[in-house]
């Protein structure tokens, strides 16, 4: 596959959903100076934002708020103006005596392949699995996975919810085949699709699942995130419940990579991140997944973790964060690579502060404070 | 016609206003009549299983009803408020 160019150095941008609205960050030439928007959506909870990277364009928002329904917002024009979609995502309607299911959130956004403009799919909690044909204005249910007759038993049911609720996420079209899908749930695993949607089947071998009893299961897994290198689809690393983990297909079986991290600090965490040119560099948050799951930067001290190397060995990136009293963690889809080189990294903080680095993770400045409780950030390329 | 009171978090559907008129021999017809004149508007409240959703509460001549398929008077007022929620 050929190597992604750098992008070139026009105006950054980012995209950061909170719980109290999403908020635009747009950045010079050299990504120093920075300027926020008022809120968008203010008082909904924004999931995830996301820009089409087909027209760079198109922005869908995976919003609710406390009191109504989940919904998508739609631009065309990078956000200055919105419609709502007019068929969100939703379950279909149960046969009469039977409990269907309700979409609580849209919680995930991904575009679809470069040669299916207009097609994006979205996950949910519960988990579902959902696809827009045009633009993200109407939503059609993937049946082959919303109605298997193995969902429930890949999902583990509706009471078996992690704190925020059970989601479908990390959807991943692979950019060699539009047929070719990855998904991963929380819980329930990582599945692929090489039909477009119709059938899945569960990748999880040689992931740990510790809080089920069967030491090797099928499915059930709890994955926080799952990313294809960009540059080598093949290439795949997911941060887990239960580690950070490595597999190049066409393997089955996942390597543990997180085994190398430093026992103190140890490879529980939300994010994953890969380099969009090589597919051994990768970045993680980690967490305290310890005792009682704290999930806070580990000892009050963030820090961001980088392989070089596909995972054979880890190195400490902290210079400019806190250096304690800071108890603070990155959620899974708060923290993004833009494509520029070197690459810029950024991430968004439960406390609603948003940090960056213009050098690969070497050095961190933050570039916004006083946010609400941040839920996702996404690089947003003019 | 019925006059239907709109909380303030679902006024972005109805241009700000918190008083309108929809029609409907049930709670489910005025709120599809409701949502064709306020595009979006039905599913903020009801779930695609036609429940009312959790925050939302639904009054016809001040009783609560508790679901859509309850009837309505040519001339009730319906009113539909936000439950005291969240943080």
């Amino acid at each position: 596959m050929a190597t992604k160019r750098p992008q070139r150095a026009s105006g950054a941008s980012l995209l950061v959903g909170t719980r109290k609205g999403l908020f635009l960050l747009a950045g010079d030439s050299g990504r120093r100076a920075w300027r926020i928007s008022p809120p968008h959506f203010l008082g909904h909870i924004v999931n995830h934002a996301v820009l089409d990277p087909r027209d760079r364009r198109t922005l869908l928002v995976a919003a609710r708020a406390g009191h109504l329904g989940p919904t998508v917002f739609r631009s065309s024009d990078r956000g200055r103006t919105w419609k709502e979609a007019s068929r969100p995502p939703a379950f279909p309607r149960a046969p009469a005596g039977e409990t269907g299911l309700v979409v609580a959130h849209v919680f995930w956004l991904t575009p679809g392949h470069p040669a299916e403009p207009g097609v994006w799919y979205a996950g949910t909690s519960p988990q579902g699995l959902f696809r827009s044909a045009d633009g993200g204005d109407t939503w059609q249910g993937i049946d082959g996975f919303n109605a298997n007759p193995m969902r429930t038993a890949w999902v583990g049911g509706l009471q078996e919810a992690p704190p925020d609720g059970a989601t479908l996420h990390s959807i991943n079209v692979d950019p060699r085949d539009p047929q070719h899908l990855y998904i991963a749930m929380s819980a329930g695993g990582a599945f692929e699709s090489t039909d477009g949607g119709a059938r899945w089947r569960p990748l999880n071998k040689g992931v740990a699942a510790d809080f089920m009893p069967d030491p090797d299961p099928e499915y059930g897994h709890d994955v926080h995130c799952l990313r294809l290198a960009p540059s080598a689809p093949e290439v795949i690393y997911q941060q887990n419940h239960c580690g950070i983990y490595r597999i190049e297909r066409p393997a089955e079986r996942w390597t543990r990579i997180g085994e190398k991290m430093p026992k103190a600090i140890g490879d529980i965490g939300f994010p994953m991140v890969v380099h969009p040119r090589d597919p051994q560099t990768a970045w993680v948050f980690p967490m305290d997944g310890s005792t009682v799951w704290p999930r806070t930067s580990v000892g009050g001290k963030p820090a961001v973790y980088a392989t070089r190397n596909g995972g054979a060995s880890w190195q400490k990136l902290a210079q400019g964060l806190p250096a304690k009293d800071a108890w603070w963690t990155v959620k899974r889809q708060a923290m993004c690579a833009d494509a520029r080189d070197p690459v810029g990294l950024y991430f968004g903080t439960t406390s609603g502060e948003v940090w960056a680095s213009t050098d690969e993770g070497k050095r961190w400045r933050c570039i916004a404070r006083h946010l609400p409780h941040i839920y996702s950030v996404e690089a947003a390329a003019g | 016609m019925n006059t239907v009171l709109i909380p303030s978090p679902l006024r972005s559907y109805t241009g700000n206003r918190s008083q309108v008129t929809a029609a409907g021999a049930s709670v489910a017809e005025l709120l599809g009549d409701l949502d064709r004149r306020y595009p979006g508007i039905r599913f903020r409240m009801i779930d695609e299983q036609d429940s009312i959703r959790q925050h939302i509460k639904i009054f016809v001549n001040r009783e609560q009803v508790k679901r859509i398929d309850a009837p309505v008077g040519a001339s009730d007022e319906v009113i539909i408020i936000t439950a005291i929620s969240g943080g």
